[in-house]
């Protein structure tokens, strides 16, 4: 009687007790991994960012904000290359891809995972190598450009490689996914009932879509320019394989700065400015387009 | 007459609005498959210059069709090396994250804990974050800790950039997960381990696979955070950038075709499996 008594509540304690720490101890690996390579690293970037010395008598933490403002005032150019490059391919890539979902949202009917499914495959390939086969297809005398030319329909010295415009397409071309899904799933999850009921209303074509389908996919088209807005900016190797010399843009700086001119706490300071502006710009984002009140008219 | 002529009017109306209605609607979809062709024009450079037959490494210029880069897909050494690099470190990095991302996802399902909400904000930040902040963060981190650059520190920066997509994956998986098949069976006397391997991750398995898939392409694919942490070691993308300064061999080309051959076939199987299972799923529940 005893030991029956006894037996059922020790298994119950301890399931209790369990039960109370298994999600800690489910989560533990994850987040520690998370702990330690993702938000360590930003610690030690701002100690970094702080140091003075150099590579041969090494780093020291000194609080030198010098960084900050030597960093800023030598590069501003490549900010504002970055921001400019970066802030027009997203521009570029939701106006090519809006219509685009639109339609496989609205007009593919049956086969709509089938063009979701094409739109993804060509990044089954690395993107530096979509980049390079962008740069072959671009060069003066290419695939592209050449045939234009010897048929007189181009002057002989266009060109397009090495030129901002060159950057701006690779760019919209490598993120392009990221701004396509969120407008498709916006556009894909609107009730064909409100279309149908504004038509019954004798809404024109445009005005259905001005009034209720564009504000409806709202959220999709703002999803999308911060998934395709982030990695642009800070993206070096488009600029790299595609541009010139006059189209450096932030990302490669601090890139160069580690890794080839071994200026740790220069570059970690570009780094942490970039950082800082693009927390300062989601921020503004979500106070501005954040509310619901968007969605109204 | 005069009837005729005004009955005639407005149906040769009607046909000129019904002809521009249907050029009107051949707009967006002929616009669609522009775009599709848009997406798929590198790849078709890439696929078919790996039949050029170039000689040395310069491989810009159509010279005519030769097999024999894919006849010898492995000819460089050091593409090679940094393929089977790539290969491994993404399957070990795909491996640990799909595991430790799975355990998240599943905490976050079933149970409500203090700090679930600061975990989701920190896995939305690693999402959104920028690559060249994270690399350049990890790199100031194992400067600080003298960590050697290798393939160690590769795996530790892919699994960390991995496990948000992989929780958020499985996490969607298990949206509509029944509990109450677990409670039935740990009455049953199985033990939490026993549970999950013959209960719950049966269910998960297509999440767990795609998150797997996703993981995998994700760190075999990564170039801006694996180059600031790789020290002297190459992955595939990071020898392929390197060598764009002396020119890239076809191998390049050939060995870009497999991968992308592959990860198609398994994205279109991928793909049938599900509707047709969705299709006998319709089916039965009609039943």
């Amino acid at each position: 009687m005893a030991v029956g008594a006894r037996a059922p509540r020790q298994p119950a304690l301890r399931s209790r007790l369990g039960r109370a720490l298994a999600p800690y101890l489910l989560i533990l690996p994850g987040s520690g991994w998370l702990l330690l390579f993702f938000l360590l690293p930003i610690v030690t970037l701002a100690i970094t960012s702080l140091e003075s010395g150099d590579f041969i008598n090494g780093f020291n933490f000194t609080w030198n904000f010098g960084n900050y403002s030597g960093g800023l005032s030598l590069y501003s150019t490549q900010f504002l290359h970055a921001i400019e490059f970066g802030g027009t391919a997203t521009l570029v890539a939701l106006v090519v891809s809006y219509p685009a979902g639109y339609w496989i949202a609205f007009h593919a009917g049956p086969r709509k995972s089938a063009y979701l499914l094409a739109v993804l495959l060509p990044f089954f390939v690395s993107f530096v190598i979509r980049t390079l086969s962008w740069g072959m297809l671009l060069t003066d005398n290419g695939p592209l450009f050449g045939p234009l030319k010897s048929a007189h329909l181009l002057p002989l010295d266009f060109h397009v490689l090495a030129t901002p415009v060159a950057v701006t397409a690779g760019l919209a071309y490598t993120f392009f996914p990221f701004m396509l899904l969120p407008v498709y799933a916006s556009l894909e999850k609107i009730d064909r009932g409100l279309v149908e009921a504004a038509q019954d209303l004798f809404a024109s074509k445009f005005e259905v879509f001005r009034r209720v389908i564009f504000p409806l996919s709202v959220p999709g088209v703002f999803a999308g320019i911060l998934l395709t807005g982030i990695p642009a900016v800070a993206d070096y190797v488009n600029q790299d394989l595609l541009g010139g010399v006059g189209t450096t843009m932030v990302g490669r700086v601090i890139e160069t700065q580690f890794q080839v001119n071994i200026n740790y706490p220069l570059a970690a300071s570009l780094a942490f400015i970039f950082m800082l502006g693009l927390l300062a710009t989601l921020i503004l984002y979500q106070r501005i387009f954040g509310t619901e009140q968007i969605m109204g008219d | 007459m005069a009837s005729t002529a005004v009955g005639r009017k407005p149906q040769s109306r009607a046909r000129t609005v019904n002809w521009r209605r249907r050029l009107g609607s051949l707009v967006l979809p002929g616009y669609t498959h522009l775009v599709m062709l848009w997406l798929f024009a590198p790849i078709i450079v890439m696929v078919i210059f790996g039949f050029n037959d170039t000689h040395g490494r310069l491989n810009l210029v159509w010279t005519g069709f030769t097999l024999k880069w894919f006849a010898d897909p492995f000819g460089v050494t050091a593409l090679t090396d940094a393929v089977v690099t790539s290969l491994v470190t993404a399957t070990i990095g795909a491996f640990i994250s799909t595991v430790l991302g799975t355990m998240i996802a599943l905490a976050s399902h079933r149970y409500a804990f203090r700090g679930k909400a600061l975990l989701d904000a920190v896995m939305v930040m690693n999402i959104a974050a920028s690559e060249v902040v994270m690399g350049a963060g990890l790199l100031t981190l194992f400067i600080a800790g003298n960590v050697p650059l290798g393939a160690v520190t590769i795996v530790l920066a892919q699994v960390m950039f991995s496990i948000p997509f992989v929780a958020i994956t499985v996490r969607a998986r298990l949206v509509g997960f029944d509990n109450s098949l677990e409670e039935a069976a740990q009455d049953l006397g199985a033990s939490p381990l026993t549970t999950f391997m013959l209960v719950t991750l049966p269910i998960i398995f297509p999440g767990v696979l795609a998150a797997a898939l996703l993981a995998f392409a994700l760190c075999l694919d990564d170039y801006v955070i694996t180059s600031f942490v790789s020290g002297n070691t190459l992955t595939f993308p990071l020898w392929v950038y390197g060598a764009t300064r002396l020119g890239v061999p076809p191998q390049v080309n050939v060995i870009g075709t497999f991968i992308f051959l592959a990860g198609a076939l398994l994205a279109i199987s991928f793909a049938v499996i599900r509707s047709w299972r969705n299709r006998q799923l319709a089916r039965e529940s009609a039943l």
